[in-house]
């Protein structure tokens, strides 16, 4: 990707951030005029945490679904369709309501847990070479327990509300967040990401097979190992803060490889700006759209992303002529 | 003086029986054998793939311990899969690993006879096609040595002669050493300074290429032997 298409989705990304900040203006507005303080606080402590969160969600979820996709060396390989968010959503929730830890700190290491226990089950069951049919059979078979155990979990939690308690999380929120919560999700994120910008280069070798990249001196056990763990942490920490959302990580490479040339590697970086686009725009959709409340941002993320699956399905089994 | 390759002490558990083997200078080497028979595995140990141990030397680097920025310096690998995972165009196939060197990738174009498609996607080619674009990858790294698996599987008839042309020329001219490994074994006499035979995970024949063939080592290994009307099972 050339310096000047990085620079353009950055100024998207930077554009949409400042839109999150300020709308609906009209608020901000009125309480700019009665009173200032006010204003500036329902900025910090409201609207900035939110659009932080939208903004490195959307990019931890876009560079992991890119590496994940580079490492399977599959376009259909992503954080939700490989039962990651599912396995971190699972752990965050027997963190909070089993063992009855709600800090979040504890959040985040149950869900960082939950999504390395997804992707270590997701490798020994379809391999690290998967086909599209095993990947997405066995990514289903581990969203479906996760999501089985999560409900379970929340039947047996002590607290009568937890179903309640749990329901807008579990949809994907990023509403009400505080800055300190922000950080929590962002910071291991941050960290994550930059680290899988690292691995362009072995991931973009990939492509010529495992053999020749490891001829050339990578350790692919050792890459395997990195972009599990780099993913379960990043997207752990943002799923124990605001929950699962979804079709994100699978979108967004997609795209980032058509600004990278195909190479899977150099996508990470356009996928995770990508990302962190796609989310603030789903964002504020939520806020825009006519039926008088607020939607949760999960639902929007699923309603624009499935029918796009549903379109690379089809793609896909055409070009392949069957 | 400095051997081109000094491989020692090369074993695969179960595919590799303990094996040493050196390239004094230039020199085309050909490796063959029946299927099974260690051809690829001797090619994974040399460069590096999976659990082999022993020691490699090339040109006096130590093969095994070089960062992947001096590797490609020292060998180039081509695999026998020619399956290409994401669909880059020709030209970016050609250069992955290799950014530095973009008068070697043009020369290497040319010489395969893709300058004119470069900006094509590989996975619309065919698999001699894509094999074509690997090798030109594989030839213009420059490395000291190639390992090549199969080569000429999938190329048609001319390429097959013209890829042993160009591996002759840069073997005579530009100083390589060559390890290739093949199945056709006129082909591999009349192009070879050296043949081995491979059975079992052991070489089982190392010499000039007329004298091995015409010995015993052919119709032991392979269960074939030459007639006036070519190769025919013994």
């Amino acid at each position: 990707m050339t310096a000047r298409m990085t620079l353009l989705l950055a100024t998207l990304a930077g554009v949409l951030f400042l839109l999150s900040l300020l709308t609906p203006w009209s608020s901000i507005a009125a309480l700019m005029a009665e009173d200032r303080g006010l204003a500036i606080a329902v900025l910090q402590e409201l609207r900035l945490p939110r659009a932080l969160l939208a903004l490195i969600y959307g990019a931890m979820l876009g560079a992991a679904g890119a590496a994940i996709q580079a490492l399977f060396a599959n376009p259909l390989a992503s954080p939700d369709l490989t039962g990651t968010t599912s396995g971190a959503a699972l752990g965050a929730v027997v963190t909070a309501y089993l063992i009855g830890l709600a800090s979040p700190l504890a959040l985040s290491i149950g869900a960082i847990l939950g999504a390395l226990a997804a992707l270590l089950l997701l490798l020994v069951l379809a391999g690290s070479r998967a086909e599209t049919a095993t990947l997405l059979l066995s990514g289903l078979a581990i969203s479906a327990l996760a999501g089985a155990l999560t409900t379970l979990a929340l039947a047996l939690a002590p607290s009568p509300f937890a179903f309640y308690d749990a329901y807008d999380w579990l949809m994907g929120s990023l509403v009400d967040r505080s800055l300190a919560q922000a950080a929590f999700a962002g910071a291991p994120a941050l960290v994550a990401m930059l680290l899988l910008l690292r691995l362009r280069a072995p991931l973009d070798l990939l492509t010529l097979g495992e053999d020749v990249a490891e001829s050339l001196g990578h350790d692919l056990r050792r890459l395997r190992v990195e972009i599990v763990a780099l993913t379960a942490i990043g997207v752990g920490a943002c799923v124990a803060i605001c929950g699962a959302i979804g079709f994100v990580g699978l979108v967004a490479p997609i795209f980032a490889r058509r600004l990278s040339r195909g190479h899977p590697g150099q996508a990470i970086l356009p996928a995770a700006l990508l990302g962190g686009t796609l989310l603030l725009a789903a964002d504020l959709v939520t806020r825009a759209a006519p039926l008088g409340r607020v939607l949760p941002i999960g639902v929007v993320t699923a309603l624009l992303g499935a029918p796009f699956f549903l379109w690379l399905v089809a793609h896909m089994r055409w070009s392949l002529g069957r | 003086m400095t051997r081109l390759l000094d491989a020692q002490g090369l074993e695969i558990a179960g595919r590799l029986a303990a094996t040493d083997l050196a390239i004094i200078g230039p020199q085309l080497v050909c490796l063959v054998g029946p299927n099974g028979s260690g051809k690829t595995s001797l090619l994974h140990a040399l460069a590096g793939i999976g659990s082999a141990s022993g020691t490699v030397r090339i040109g006096g680097a130590d093969a095994r311990t070089a960062s992947p920025s001096v590797r490609h310096r020292l060998f180039s690998y081509l695999p026998a899969n020619r399956e290409l995972l994401w669909p880059l165009t020709v030209r970016d196939v050609a250069r992955l690993g290799l950014a530095a060197l973009e008068n070697e990738i043009d020369a290497a174009l040319e010489t395969f006879e893709l300058t004119g498609w470069a900006d094509r996607r590989v996975d619309r080619l065919s698999t001699g096609e894509r094999s074509r674009v690997l090798l030109a990858r594989a030839f213009a790294a420059r490395s000291a040595l190639l390992l090549l698996d199969e080569p000429i599987a999938n190329l048609d008839p001319l390429w097959q002669l013209r890829l042993m042309d160009i591996l002759r020329r840069s073997v005579s001219a530009g100083g390589q050493g060559a390890i290739v490994a093949l199945h056709d074994l006129d082909l591999a006499a009349r192009h070879a300074d050296r043949l081995i035979i491979m059975k079992n995970g052991r070489i089982a024949a190392d010499g000039d290429p007329a004298e091995v063939i015409a010995g015993p080592c052919i119709p032991a290994v392979f269960g074939i032997q030459r007639t006036r009307e070519g190769w025919r099972p013994a």
